[in-house]
């Protein structure tokens, strides 16, 4: 449906102050846009750019801690900024609504879906209970929902995430509001639930000529929802222009660096001898929680200097072969080599030198840094343990590490983790890693939790210094064009088995098994018109045959990507 | 005339308190350096109050014998005599100077109180922290036991095993350790537990760190927060089972002054409508009140860092 002329909402000058210790700061500087109805306008930005708190702001509402400063808030012709509490009361969840990012702890697990759906129609008087129930299954049947007509009678936990994001966009629909907030609604999901509720928000939408501001940090994303989108950096707006336009010249030089960060690729690296000892092998690993089995069968080889990405959706066993190669999770059964001889299964059971071989980089920065300890302790007891250096060798090799990972050592040795960004801490995390002075690393979706720009940074440091420590890698990971930039080989996995392995080249050119097909084509492109296409396709029993994974795709019904 | 003293003194002492507290905040945040000054400016004025407070009571009770205008144990003249020139607060029911054993017991009740708490967390917490990171049967051991000793009412097991083992002081300090460790292992262990699922402390594993090391320099910094918040509150209460033990005649045993048992010696006195055996109580209640608030704070702030 096209947007109509008429402004739904209308934003001027808006800038939000936070509470900081007892003092007030800008967060975000002066934002106006507007908003017609029927309208879809894509918030776009890195972390602490603002776009959730003026998300927030579209409905008069703030965070604790926060508040709007200056600037107004119209919606269909009230001033939101100015409105008494009640009165603002009565338009959230009837005329306005908000989606956000994790249905899962947005839900309250006490009650049924089908409950907290009607909770805001009738409290707002637009719909009697039975009604709503109606109105509901109608709603669950819409956005696609599987058994529409009991769905709804479920608790949260028993349905899939996707499911439950499904679900809270319903939840949000049902007062029929005129605009609908969107909070990162899919960041949380694996890339092939993502397309199904993308579809579902797009369709609904659609129907109903909702207008929406959609919040995400990923472009592509983005380029199939919105109409308009608008660029913000800390608080600032860059850009805002069409979809289309935006995409196809970006006027701002911040707005072609977002653009620009997929297109980062290592070098090829020579293919090893077909004699060579790799650093890492598994051969047949079996392993279980308990009684219930994770991994089958599962082998690869990981040569010294080359990366291998272990891609999959999440539950596929990334982690957890992790877990064995790190003696975390003896295998039930099957062997793994370090370096060419075999390590007991068991970490306790492993020598110090052993352990330095393989060493691990986490995903959350945060969580994987002692809070209490600094700089100088995190990374310098690897040393002390490992190598047995003590005084002034040992801070000579420290700096030396910290200058390896682009800090300066001066300005960052005595620091607490809680006094670094998250790419700082991230790096931190890798010199801990090669401190060890390691031959293996595995790296557990070390970038997954960071903004763009800085997520390439990390794989260019992690690049310079398998480079110059012919270090091997092992890159688990769910984002494919990170498997793009840095990958030399891929291992496919799904409940736990090996599907599909191979070269980069081999496994981004068709003909692929039917599950890394439909990994790979469900990996959003920044090309406006791919979800239409994607799912005609998919429609047309092409790629989208999911349900029948022994089913080999026709190469054919991949869509394309411009950016390859 | 002796309740209106009362209420006047008490009232007196919250109020100067109070003023104090205020004083040194003005005092302290003009005379430091801006860097500092922050953390003394947001700092509540009860927190104030209650460091005040409580480093009164321990310089009281350290100088006891030179604040204190006569000995502790010795009669002086009639019992029960009135507040006046000679006895400030008067006498007891032997006639010992009312105001000097005040003086004396906050040595004996606060001083046996902390070094029944610090022994109660060191057995507590280590064995927490210990169940907490070695997880599997050493956990179900620990826990097991101490389900065991807290199923029973914490002052009738008391009185039973000072019954036992005599009322020395010894005893009593042993006792109320034991009894009290098992509060705190319950929440080191709790606190610890969220800190062993950390992946810092996988990566300390997999550095092939030992268990002293893994609970020493990984585990306690990140729960010390906490577990002295819990020494205030612990404080408090072992502060009251002591002056309950003694009030019951189980505690610290006579002629040493005590807030507990000089409720009950004098309790007579409350029949008759004097107040006096009042003021144990109430120095009781005013250091409770002031390490609770001190606690409050630090909760406060422990908290408060972690976003």
């Amino acid at each position: 449906m096209a947007p109509s002329n008429e402004t739904l909402l209308r934003v001027r000058g808006l800038k939000i102050e936070g509470r900081a210790d007892h003092e007030w700061l800008e967060i975000v500087h002066g934002v106006d846009f507007d908003l017609r109805k029927g309208e879809v306008l894509g918030l776009i930005g890195e972390s602490g750019a603002g776009k959730s708190t003026i998300g927030l702001a579209a409905m008069g509402f703030t965070r604790d801690g926060c508040r709007i400063s200056a600037g107004t808030v119209e919606f269909d012709g009230m001033e939101l900024t100015k409105a008494s509490d009640e009165a603002r009361r009565k338009l959230r969840g009837s005329r306005i609504a908000y989606v956000a990012q994790s249905a899962a702890a947005s839900f309250n697990p006490a009650h049924r879906l089908i409950d907290q759906y009607a909770e805001a129609p009738v409290e707002h008087g637009v719909m009697a209970r039975a009604e709503a129930t109606t109105d509901a299954v109608d709603l669950y049947r819409r956005l696609q929902l599987p058994n529409p007509d009991e769905i709804g009678f479920r608790y949260p936990h028993q349905v899939s995430g996707g499911q439950l994001q499904r679900a809270m966009t319903a939840m949000a629909m049902s007062c029929r509001p005129d605009l609908i907030i969107f909070d990162e609604p899919t960041t949380a999901l694996d890339v092939t639930t993502q397309i199904e509720v993308l579809a579902a928000i797009r369709d609904a939408v659609e129907q109903f000529g909702t207008a929406a501001i959609y919040i995400t940090h990923d472009l592509a994303v983005v380029a199939q929802m919105a109409d308009r989108v608008m660029v913000l950096l800390k608080g600032d707006p860059v850009e805002e222009a069409e979809t289309r336009q935006m995409l196809a010249n970006p006027k701002e030089d911040y707005t072609k660096t977002l653009w620009a960060v997929r297109t980062f690729r290592t070098e090829p690296k020579p293919v090893p001898a077909a004699d060579a000892v790799p650093a890492v092998s598994l051969r047949n690993v079996t392993a279980a929680y308990g009684s219930v089995p994770v991994l089958h069968e599962v082998s690869f080889d990981i040569h010294k200097g080359r990366t291998v990405a272990v891609v999959g959706e999440s539950g596929s066993g990334k982690s957890t072969t992790a877990r064995c190669i790190t003696g975390l999770l003896p295998p039930v059964s099957g062997h793994i080599f370090i370096d060419g001889e075999e390590p007991p299964a068991d970490y306790r059971q492993r020598s110090k030198d052993q352990l330095r071989q393989a060493q691990m980089i986490y995903q959350m920065a945060d969580t994987a840094l002692n809070p209490r300890q600094r700089i100088r302790d995190l990374i310098g007891r690897p040393i002390e343990f490992y190598l047995g250096l003590k005084g002034k060798a040992k801070e000579e090799r420290l700096r030396a590490l910290l200058a390896e990972i682009e800090l300066e050592p001066d300005q960052f040795i005595d620091r607490l983790p809680s006094e670094l960004s998250g790419g700082q801490k991230q790096r931190i995390g890798i010199a801990r890693a090669l401190a060890a002075e390691p031959q293996f690393i595995i790296c557990d979706e070390v970038t997954s939790a960071l903004d763009q720009l800085v997520a390439e940074g990390i794989l260019r440091l992690l690049d310079k210094i398998q480079k110059e420590f012919g270090l091997a890698y092992m890159f688990i990971t769910h984002d494919l064009a990170t498997v793009r930039s840095i990958a030399d080989e891929v291992v496919v996995m799904k409940e736990g088995k090996v599907v599909e392995q191979g070269p980069k080249a081999e496994m981004f050119t068709p003909p692929h098994h039917a599950y890394t097909d439909l990994l790979l084509s469900s990996v959003p492109e920044m090309d406006p018109d791919w979800l239409d296409r994607l799912l005609a396709e998919r429609a047309a029993g092409g790629a989208g045959a999911a349900a029948a994974p022994a089913a080999a795709a026709p190469a054919a019904a991949r869509g394309v990507n411009p950016g390859e | 005339m002796l309740l209106i003293d009362f209420v006047a003194y008490a009232v007196a002492a919250v109020v100067l308190m109070s003023v104090g507290a205020w004083v040194v905040k003005r005092g302290l945040v003009a005379v430091t350096a801006d860097r500092r000054q922050h953390l003394l400016r947001t700092t509540p004025l009860s927190a104030y109050f209650g460091l005040l407070t409580i480093a009164t009571y321990v310089l009281v009770a350290i100088f006891a014998d030179l604040v204190a205008p006569f000995p502790e144990r010795d009669v002086l003249g009639a019992e029960y005599q009135p507040w006046g020139e000679a006895h400030i607060l008067g006498t007891d029911n032997l006639g010992r100077d009312m105001l000097s054993r005040l003086i004396y017991a906050a040595r004996n009740t606060v001083g046996i109180a902390f070094v029944t708490t610090a022994l109660a967390f060191l057995l507590g917490a280590s064995m927490g922290l210990l169940a907490a990171v070695v997880g599997g049967w050493v956990d179900q051991i620990f826990s097991r036991v101490i389900d065991i000793l807290m199923s029973i009412p914490q002052l009738i097991f008391a009185l039973l095993l000072l019954t036992i083992f005599g009322t020395s002081i010894l005893s009593v300090v042993l006792v109320i350790a034991v009894l009290d460790s098992t509060r705190v292992f319950r929440l080191a262990r709790a606190v610890a537990m969220n800190v062993v699922v950390m992946d810092y402390i996988e990566a300390a594993r997999l550095r092939g760190e030992g268990l002293g090391w893994i609970i020493s320099r990984e585990v306690l910094p990140n729960v010390t927060a906490p577990l002295i918040a819990e020494f205030g509150l612990r404080f408090c209460f072992v502060f009251l089972l002591i002056s309950a033990l003694s009030f019951l005649g189980l505690g610290i045993q006579p002629p040493t002054a005590d807030w507990g048992s000089m409720v009950r010696e004098n309790a007579t006195l409350i029949t008759f409508g004097d107040p006096t055996p009042l003021l144990p109580a109430l120095a009781i209640a005013l250091l409770t009140v002031a390490v609770n608030f001190v606690v409050d704070w630090m909760l406060h702030r422990s908290s408060g860092l972690k976003d």
